[in-house]
């Protein structure tokens, strides 16, 4: 095969609709510059013999035959796309959590990982919701916005949440009550001083505006007469 | 009780369904009797019928079917924008549509303001109450 070019050549025959080139073959002929690759090797188009062929290892018959043909299933190579953030949704945007153990909390959008998830962060003193991942279907988007700029979210990604795996422990009869008495995971040390960098600035930042520290600590709630297609978020 | 607005040439309505809903328009024709010829600085003149119009207070002097640009300068001489932005109907409207169009911030602000507000009040009542019995 001759040498692959570094781009892919676009065509030189534009459409003039779908099925139809602009120009002819002998056009055409003389635009790919045939006639002077012609020339250079004496009117005649230069022939390649083929490459050798390196040699295949001679094929063993099978060892096994089995009695019904078995259909295999079809090669699915389908990859999902990235998940699309909602124009309405940018750093620092103040978000309602809709579902789950905060539901009603206003929290502050940090940044959108890998997965598709969304970062949040509530942040932990005002209201109590930690670094936290959020799906974005379940979030109403608020058009406020805190300034975020002295917040460094490089270190956190889907990796950061992961659960720990517990070593399995050989368990005895007598051995089941007593796993009852196991405590609760207590949070590691190093996660609780990562949410306190990431809410220090972000606490001064939100002080700064009036009224703003109270807003996120209220829950959000739909009160009577309040038709949510009518209302502005 | 006898009727006070009525339908006239250069009587200023009130829209309220439809496409041009919560405009104020100029009736400068009758076409007949349910319908009116009518036309503001901003819009085509059309027909309209009485249904989709409430009258207002205002009146401007006019003759049938001006011109746009007679029309706009009848308007200016007779004020009829900060007539109707310094009647309480109109400034109720424009409270109403400023309340719709709040965010949830603003209405977190609003609630309280409010309850700031309904503070002082009760303070000044038991003040006054005080007074009083004693």
């Amino acid at each position: 095969m001759a040498a692959k070019r570094k781009t892919p050549v676009k065509s030189r025959n534009p459409d003039l609709i779908r099925g139809v080139g602009k120009y002819s073959r002998s056009k055409m002929y003389h635009k790919r510059g045939l006639w002077a690759i012609k020339a250079k090797h004496g009117g005649v188009f230069p022939r390649h013999d083929p490459q050798p062929k390196a040699p295949t290892a001679a094929e063993k018959p099978p060892k096994f035959y089995p009695a019904d043909d078995v259909k295999k299933p079809l090669l699915n190579k389908r990859k999902p796309k990235p998940t699309k953030l909602r124009t309405s949704i940018t750093p620092g945007t103040v978000l309602i959590l809709l579902a789950g153990r905060f539901m009603g909390k206003r929290v502050v959008f940090l940044k959108q990982l890998f997965s598709g998830l969304l970062l949040v962060t509530g942040p932990f003193k005002i209201n109590g919701v930690p670094l936290r991942r959020v799906n974005q279907s379940y979030v109403i988007a608020t058009s406020t916005k805190v300034d975020i700029s002295g917040v460094n979210v490089d270190k956190f990604d889907d990796k950061y949440f992961a659960k720990e795996v517990e070593k399995k422990k050989k368990k005895g009869k007598g051995e089941f009550f007593e796993a009852e008495k196991e405590d609760k995971k207590k949070l590691p040390e190093d996660k609780k001083e990562d949410q306190k960098a990431v809410d220090a600035s972000l606490i001064k930042s939100i002080e700064g505006v009036p009224d703003l520290k109270a807003y996120l600590a209220a829950r959000f709630s739909l009160k009577s007469g309040m038709k949510p297609h009518e209302l502005a978020f | 009780m006898p009727f006070k607005r009525y339908v006239e040439i250069g009587r200023v309505a009130l829209v309220n369904y439809g496409k041009d809903h919560g405009k104020l328009v100029v009736i400068v024709d009758v076409v007949d009797q349910n319908r009116a010829l009518v036309d503001a600085p901003d819009m085509v003149r059309s027909q309209m019928n009485f249904k989709r119009l409430t009258l207002t207070d205002i009146k401007i002097d006019i003759n049938k079917v001006p011109k746009k640009k007679t029309l706009i300068d009848a308007m200016e001489k007779a004020d009829v924008k900060n007539k109707w932005e310094n009647s309480s109907w109109g400034r109720k409207l424009i409270v109403q549509k400023r309340r719709a169009s709040l965010d949830d911030f603003g209405r977190f602000k609003l609630m309280l303001a409010k309850i700031k507000k309904a503070g002082i009040v009760r303070q000044e009542l038991a003040k006054l109450k005080k007074e009083t019995s004693a």
